[in-house]
């Protein structure tokens, strides 16, 4: 893929931001391309995590922002754990989706992710524990796969996997503060702009190839 | 010796079997485990990837209230917790600025007082392998099994401070201690798509289906684990992988405390073995270390 790079693209402080704030020198990184030789999901990538390296270094915001890699990343730290340069990956990876999401900027193709995390969260603000069946079936019925592993339940359920009611503890009040102090983004109810719109997003991807698979 | 236990969201509802075997175990081997009252969840994924600050002042709610307890030493058998519990500690150790944040958050000085443990680790390097197999009541014979450390128990390296980064070994050591023949294979600390279970199940199917590809060619007959979310991943998503790639596998996974509970003589009934959803059974009666009824 070919791209024209500015001035002030290569000049913005989109890397310097990054390096300052999770303390990683990305400009160490002389492109060995270790962590895409380790990296278990970079079939499924759009760009390889050197990839992203490089296009941090030339400031390429937006192309990083809006790519799937940053969404797809498991976080296993294979990456970070081979490095040669010592460049903690998932770190800046993590970093990204932060960044991203603070911004709203998320891709088109890897809305569950971002989606999930917040039903995740939302559900440890609530029970304190995670609450599976809470979690599942929120996040069956916002994503538009009412039915996903719908088969595994009743065997979950024969051998006592998992709850019908949500698990209860003494100080969720210290829990809900924790929540509050912590930041805006971890609560779904403060930022109704992007939780509708992660949804419809989801939505309307299924719907479309649902669509597609029809005709 | 006396922990306090972090069993983590998963113990208390898809790893209930770990739970259980881990508590049969340490009663066992007299290692007193006392559940930290009114833990909260760790974070996990979601949180250290939406917000890192909260994904720090969760695991550390939990260290305050077991210092709380009175007791410096944390033990907890999922690998994600300890790995969440582990790096917010060394936050709260190293960096003052980030203490500081999370103190404010917290509401509660906390400055990396507390050592947290794998209950792995406790077994190997505290109460020692010597000890270990002195108690071995009914050694384990005959089973080859993949011994699989998935992500989070080794690396980052300078954090888990575990075992090797490449070619981790406590799960072998313990294994061959107990009877079990550990086999050499190239994927043990492959990562099995763990936090992307509900989103992206093809990845999972494709990452753990590799696994158990390599652990069947290598002539494994079990593979044992020490994370939750592997075995659930190998274990639950063992027949969907079947299904799409087309392939046989009827390989159960066990949790290293299962296995160890049955060397040292504990009821199968309080090792959770009926919990999994590849039945282990037949395979442990062909090897007669369960009674054929």
């Amino acid at each position: 893929m070919k791209w024209f790079i500015s001035h002030d693209t290569i000049r913005s402080d989109f890397k310097k931001t990054i390096e300052r704030d999770c303390g990683e020198k990305i400009s160490h990184c002389y492109q060995c391309g270790k962590c895409s030789a380790g990296c278990p999901i970079s079939y499924q990538m759009d760009y390889l995590p050197n990839q992203i390296m490089r296009m941090v270094q030339l400031g390429m915001e937006e192309q990083v922002l809006s790519s799937r890699t940053i969404w797809l990343c498991a976080s296993c730290l294979t990456c970070t754990a081979r490095c040669p340069r010592e460049i903690d990956l998932a770190e800046i990876m993590d970093y990204l989706r932060r960044y991203g999401y603070k911004k709203q900027i998320i891709p088109a193709e890897e809305t569950e992710i971002p989606l999930f995390n917040k039903i995740f969260l939302r559900n440890i603000e609530l029970f304190g524990r995670l609450y599976e069946m809470g979690l599942i079936g929120m996040f069956n019925l916002l994503s538009g796969e009412f039915f996903k592993d719908t088969s595994l339940a009743p065997k979950m359920f024969l051998k006592q996997k998992i709850g019908i009611f949500p698990p209860r503890i003494k100080n969720l009040k210290e829990i809900r503060e924790i929540f509050k102090k912590s930041g805006r983004l971890g609560r779904a109810k403060r930022d109704r702009l992007l939780h509708p719109r992660l949804i419809f997003l989801n939505l309307s991807r299924k719907l479309i190839g649902k669509i597609e698979r029809f005709k | 010796m006396k922990y306090a236990y972090f069993p983590g969201c998963s113990l208390h509802s898809t790893a209930k079997e770990y739970d259980l075997s881990a508590r049969a175990v340490a009663e066992a081997l007299s290692i007193e485990l006392i559940e930290i009252p009114d833990w909260v969840c760790c974070g996990a994924t979601p949180a250290h990837i939406t917000m890192h600050l909260l994904s720090l002042a969760l695991p550390v709610k939990n260290l305050i209230l077991a210092r709380k307890m009175d007791s410096y030493e944390v033990v907890t058998c999922c690998a994600a917790c300890f790995s969440r519990l582990k790096i917010a500690n060394k936050f709260m150790k190293e960096d003052l600025a980030h203490r500081e944040k999370v103190e404010r958050i917290v509401g509660e000085k906390y400055s990396g007082e507390v050592n947290i443990r794998h209950f792995l680790d406790v077994l190997v390097n505290v109460f020692g392998l010597k000890n270990i197999s002195q108690r071995v009541t009914k050694k384990i014979a005959g089973l080859k099994a993949a011994c699989y450390y998935g992500c989070l128990l080794t690396r980052p390296p300078e954090v888990a401070e575990l075992d090797d980064l490449e070619e981790p070994h406590l799960i072998d050591d313990l294994m061959k201690i107990i009877g079990v023949e550990p086999l050499e294979w190239p994927y043990k600390t492959e990562c099995c798509g763990a936090s992307f279970s509900l989103t992206k199940t093809d990845i999972v199917l494709k990452l753990s289906g590799d696994i158990l590809q390599m652990a069947s060619d290598e002539g494994a007959q079990a593979i044992v684990v020490a994370c939750p979310l592997c075995q659930s991943n190998l274990d639950l998503r063992q027949a969907m992988i079947n299904k799409k790639y087309k392939k046989n596998f009827n390989m159960p996974i066990f949790y290293f405390t299962q296995l160890v509970g049955l060397a040292l003589g504990i009821e199968p009934k309080k090792l959770g073995l009926e919990k999994h959803i590849v039945n282990p059974l037949p395979l442990l009666r062909e090897k007669e270390i369960l009674v054929k009824v």
